[in-house]
């Protein structure tokens, strides 16, 4: 599962949905993986408005990669910076949780990672 | 089975991350290949012969057994023997997709939940859950190989949906099954779901290939697929229900041929809505995002299955895989039908929304749900049919709006938006 795809996923638990914290939900004992992926520049660029940039800080942080800056930069300023776009692209595109638990800070819910597949099905008593 | 190009490499986290955003520290690679082949005949033989569920007819739910149970199964048959036959590489097998499905539908609960009245909401929503269980989750676990395999080939209307989206979109693929849209539109991001992680694995190892064959055609500066580009995919498991996707933030959903599994109005309503909740909105007095939903249509004259205006929309459609390995006397004519299978391709050409085309019929009694015989595992899968306006009066009750709408072979589908936000609420 990619650093991307975190950015997309909250918890399961409709009663989680309202709370702030649900979101980004929170690697533990990750694994990850990195993957040789072409980089794409025009990609990120487009993405970039589609991403929290507080959530990404976040999930940044706590997989162990540096502090990225208070301000996402902008599309211009992106496409002009080919280290940042590089950097960025290693961090979305290449970084693969393999591994580990995706919890939730509102329910504490932990979502398990396996072979890169996250599974959201809930047990019977969260429905 | 052939041997992929391998990019992966295993880093531990998080402290031998550290720096490398900014260049100053290293990953430490443990060059652990994760790719995993792929063969479609590998990935097959996992169709053991999975014990069956008979039909269960609820009390209160009108069932009915589709008419074309043999029809149905007649090239399933075939390509299951095709499969069967295929030499194949066990460490290649999904993780014991078969056996996880036996033992999800023997644990399944059935007679205990399905004969109750269901007066209370919550007792009907067990109800409800518990049948699509049996009649919808656990049977794509068991079939997924089989099933993958017959879905390999976009509906053209899905297909142009998708390359008409923005560069840099957002998309969800709810219910992806086997992944085969999510490379459709290198320029997009598609993050897909469904309920089956045997399906999903087999998306996986699908996103895999495309991010491999992408890497590779660069390398040899051919030309995939998409045109050399690099296919942003991702797939998760979840329930089209209890979707994990943060609101608001897709700028497109599909979901084709799921709908169709749910097994009351309220539900399949409320998968609507659950769609309609993971699109962004739109500029103040303009929808936003746009949903794309595909479902069976009651209305199928066209097509041999013989169903149409007026007749039953709850159905029980078999789907059914045939033993080899209990009849090695018919090895050999099972072989020569391996090779006919093979050199058209695998049959039927395009994926009919919730089924593939019946062809070619085979003779024989066509009696619903009977196996082929006492070795033929059937499997029964839930279908509501709509009929013609129906998919749009549930998007109006899931608090939508319809785009557009309309009829391709068999599935009526919509594009559904959110309501415009009024002037002032932006």
């Amino acid at each position: 599962m990619k650093v991307l795809t975190l950015n997309f996923l909250t918890c399961a638990v409709k009663t989680c949905k309202a709370s702030s914290d649900s979101f980004p939900l929170h690697p533990k004992d990750a694994e990850l993986v990195s993957d040789d992926v072409e980089l794409n520049p025009q990609l990120l660029v487009n993405l970039l408005p589609r991403i929290d940039w507080n959530a990404l800080r976040t999930t940044s942080t706590e997989l162990g990669f540096p502090q990225l800056p208070e301000q996402p930069p902008t599309p211009e300023e992106l496409q002009a910076d080919e280290k940042l776009l590089k950097d960025l692209h290693t961090l979305l595109m290449e970084t693969q949780m393999n591994e580990g638990k995706l919890v939730c800070g509102h329910c504490s819910h932990e979502y398990a990672v396996r072979e890169g597949i996250a599974n959201f099905l809930l047990p019977s008593h969260l429905v | 089975m052939y041997l992929i190009h391998c990019p992966s490499s295993v880093v531990r986290a998080p402290s031998a991350l550290s720096g490398s955003l900014s260049g100053r520290g290293s990953w430490t690679h443990y060059g652990k290949c994760n790719m995993r082949g792929n063969d479609q005949s590998s990935v097959r033989l996992a169709v053991s012969l999975v014990p069956l569920l008979g039909p269960r007819l609820s009390g209160h739910r009108a069932v009915r057994h589709a008419k074309l149970g043999l029809r149905e199964a007649g090239p399933h048959r075939d390509r299951i023997v095709t499969m069967a036959s295929s030499s194949a590489t066990p460490s290649a097998l999904p993780s014991s997709s078969a056996a996880d499905a036996v033992a999800k539908l023997t644990a399944a609960p059935t007679a205990g939940t399905e004969t109750g009245t269901g007066t209370e909401p919550t007792a009907a929503e067990a109800e409800a859950e518990a049948y699509e269980r049996t009649h919808v989750h656990g049977v794509y676990e068991a079939i997924a190989p089989h099933f993958s395999a017959t879905r390999y080939k976009p509906w053209p209307a899905v297909g142009s949906f998708l390359r008409s989206r923005a560069a840099g979109a957002v998309g969800l693929d709810v219910g992806c099954g086997n992944g085969k849209y999510l490379g459709v539109n290198p320029d997009v991001f598609m993050l897909g779901s469904d309920r089956s992680p045997s399906l999903i694995a087999l998306a996986r190892d699908r996103c895999m290939q495309l991010q491999a064959q992408q890497g590779n055609a660069a390398e040899a500066g051919t030309g995939g697929e998409a045109g050399g580009a690099v296919v942003a995919t991702d797939v998760l498991v979840a329930d089209g229900l209890l979707l994990p996707f943060r609101e608001r933030a897709a700028d497109f959903v599909i979901c084709v041929a799921v709908i169709h599994h749910m097994s009351t109005r309220a539900r399949r309503q409320e998968a609507i809505r659950q769609l309609l909740r993971c699109v962004r909105l739109g500029e103040v007095g303009q929808t936003g995002g746009q949903v794309l939903v595909y479902v069976w249509a009651l209305e199928q004259n066209a097509s041999r299955r013989g169903w149409d205006e007026g007749g039953e929309q709850d159905l029980l459609v078999p789907w059914v895989l045939k033993s080899q390995q209990k009849q090695p006397k018919q090895q050999k004519p099972q072989k020569r039908a391996l090779a006919q299978n093979q050199a058209i391709g695998g049959g039927d050409a395009v994926d009919k929304g919730g089924e593939t085309p019946p062809s070619p019929t085979p003779a024989g009694p066509a009696e619903p749900g009977t196996p082929l015989s006492h070795t033929d595992p059937v499997f029964q899968r839930y279908y509501h049919l709509y009929r013609k306006g129906e998919l749009e009066e549930d998007v109006l009750a899931a608090g939508g709006v319809v785009v557009s709408s309309g009829y391709e072979r068999d599935n009526w589908w919509v594009v559904a938006a959110n309501e415009p936000v009024p002037q002032g609420q932006q």
